[in-house]
């Protein structure tokens, strides 16, 4: 338990200690990095076989990975359904979160937050069955009806989210907005929606990585549209590579590719928004 | 006096269709849920009543037993493993270390990534990787992959589970950590805290209040653990990690189970909300002695 005394003094060890646990992080990305270029060829049984540089940078597996997957299609489905149940969580659940944030001593609206926030509990695997027959009926069985669904699944959180900021914004600023005769719903997009900017930057990066990610409720909902998203891809089309781990492997690295630059690009907003949505 | 009705029409006219939706997509399927599964229904054509019949069943059912047992052995092992290590790497990547941004910005990464795909990844590296590591090193007992062992693939997926849940533990942990002044550590240091007690009885006390929001993080994350186990071992060798998403998954939606998988659902549905209500209760009750 070394690392406990490094909070008062600078500490080599905690940093040797950091720059080991970090292979355990690179270790499975060079794999996958060098497994998606090289040619079953070079595959050999032996741990060097496997884990060398290829012989050359080609391209090719990526070429045939993103033909067998479907690979466009999926990335346009995956980004479709991203980007429309960010938007529509940060407009319906900000517009939720204010009203039920700002009647908390209403009985009737005080019953309907605690009502939709307990949905936090309520598993995807109760809902899965149920709503696999219901989105059917409704002709919902598509990527539509995959974004009403996680427009529902995180309303609880955001909600929540949303009608805790909204205690630190003062009542005061509204007030004076009515003096001057605006409506509520106008004073709520000229001045609330604006000011709770921060909390649409941690619904927006929240929703979104787990909107991304998800596999059970496209796999659930879209079976039979013969559509994919990009993780579903993935699930989908496993028994067409065979025992082509280089190709296999290709699309692993093709399917992990957003988000990696995604991750680059607004690192700081990602590691914000996700601690502000787990600690508040 | 105007005014006051405007607000409140408009907070009614907000409220109306986004409750809808919920109760349309979440209410409705809970109550249809809870209905199928007093029945036998197949997933298709017709279907009776059959009472209580199903929960009896789920009870003396071997494989729902087995999947109960395997994915609490799972969630309470993992989230132990996850609470050590990032305990310990939020105190490391907290320390006065040079590049701290890149360092934690780094050790997030795998958090980022699908658990499908990381699923998949892990499973090569388990199937070759390692048994070949193993053959280098002289190591018998790993020769085989552990994922087609009964007694060991549960650790595979641990692992994987693990690996995805340090990152995001561990943020929360550093954020906690944040929260301790500078000044506490001083004091401490005066009375002779440091090293192992500095962190007993000064820093995890401080801290408690993260420590349980990653308890129900883990707990509920890994109870519900699905994506793993699709892409690392697909329930088996022999049903031996068959999660209880999982087999609600498989025997309900393509087995002709939809019936009685829906009581196990409804059952598994009120054990979390058991948990999460307890695990509440009692870090509530932890915080307040402070």
């Amino acid at each position: 338990m070394k690392n406990t005394t490094t909070a008062v003094k600078p500490n080599k060890t905690a940093m040797v200690l950091l720059i080991l646990g970090l292979s355990t992080i690179i270790f499975p990305l060079y794999m996958t990095i060098v497994i998606a270029f090289k040619q079953p060829s070079e595959m050999t049984n032996s741990i060097s076989g496997i884990l060398s540089l290829p012989k050359a940078w080609s391209l090719n597996n990526f070429r045939e990975a993103m033909e067998v997957t479907d690979f466009w299609n999926s990335l346009r489905n995956s980004m479709v359904i991203s980007v429309l149940t960010v938007v529509l969580s940060i407009i319906l659940h900000s517009l939720m979160g204010y009203t039920l944030g700002r009647n908390k001593k209403s009985k009737v609206y005080n019953f309907i937050y605690l009502f939709i926030v307990s949905g936090m509990f309520v598993p995807f695997a109760i809902l899965m069955m149920p709503l696999a027959k219901q989105t059917a009926e409704l002709g919902l069985a598509n990527w539509f009806g995959v974004i009403l669904l996680y427009v529902v699944f995180y309303m609880p959180m955001n909600v929540m989210l949303y009608s805790g900021y909204l205690t630190n914004i003062p009542l005061a600023l509204e007030e004076a907005a009515r003096v001057d005769g605006a409506s509520t719903w106008r004073t709520y997009w000229k001045i609330i929606f604006p000011i709770m900017k921060p909390m649409h930057a941690t619904v927006a990066v929240i929703t979104a990585l787990a909107v991304w990610n998800d596999v059970m409720t496209p796999l659930v909902i879209m079976a039979g549209s013969s559509q994919n998203t990009l993780p579903l891809a993935q699930l989908n089309f496993q028994s067409q590579f065979g025992t082509n781990y280089n190709l296999a492997f290709a699309s692993y690295l093709l399917s992990l590719i957003p988000i990696l630059i995604f991750y680059l690009v607004c690192q700081k907003q990602i590691l914000n928004g996700v601690v502000n949505g787990a600690v508040k | 006096m105007k005014n006051e009705n405007d607000r409140k029409r408009t907070f009614i006219l907000i409220t109306i269709p986004i409750l809808a939706l919920f109760i349309c997509f979440n209410t409705i399927p809970l109550i249809r849920g809870v209905i199928y599964s007093f029945t036998n229904f197949k997933g298709f054509g017709k279907y009776d009543w059959v009472g209580f019949r199903n929960y009896v069943d789920l009870f003396s059912d071997g494989r729902v037993g087995k999947s109960y047992l395997f994915t609490i052995k799972l969630a309470v092992v993992t989230t132990i493993v996850v609470n050590v290590l990032s305990l310990i790497l939020a105190l490391g990547l907290n320390s006065k270390i040079r590049a701290k941004g890149f360092f934690r910005g780094a050790y997030f990464l795998p958090n980022i990534l699908g658990s499908l795909v990381v699923g998949y990844i892990f499973n090569y590296f388990f199937t070759y990787i390692l048994p070949a590591l193993a053959d280098m090193a002289g190591i018998d007992s790993l020769k085989g992959s552990i994922l087609s062992n009964p007694n060991r693939a549960w650790i595979g997926i641990m692992i994987v589970c693990a690996w995805q849940a340090i990152a995001m533990n561990t943020i929360i942990y550093i954020s906690g950590l944040q929260t301790v002044p500078e000044d506490v550590y001083e004091a401490g240091g005066l009375d002779g805290a440091t090293g192992w007690k500095q962190f007993k009885y000064l820093t995890f006390p401080l801290i408690i209040p993260f420590f349980s929001i990653n308890m129900v993080l883990c707990v509920k994350n890994f109870l519900m653990v699905f994506d793993q186990i699709m892409a690392l071992t697909k329930g088996g060798p022999a049903q031996s990690t068959e999660s209880i998403s999982y087999l609600i998954y498989n025997n309900g939606m393509s087995g002709g189970q939809f019936g009685f998988q829906s009581a196990n659902a409804v059952v598994f549905f009120i054990v979390i909300v058991a948990i999460s209500v307890a695990q509440m209760k009692f870090s509530g009750s932890k915080e307040e002695q402070l």
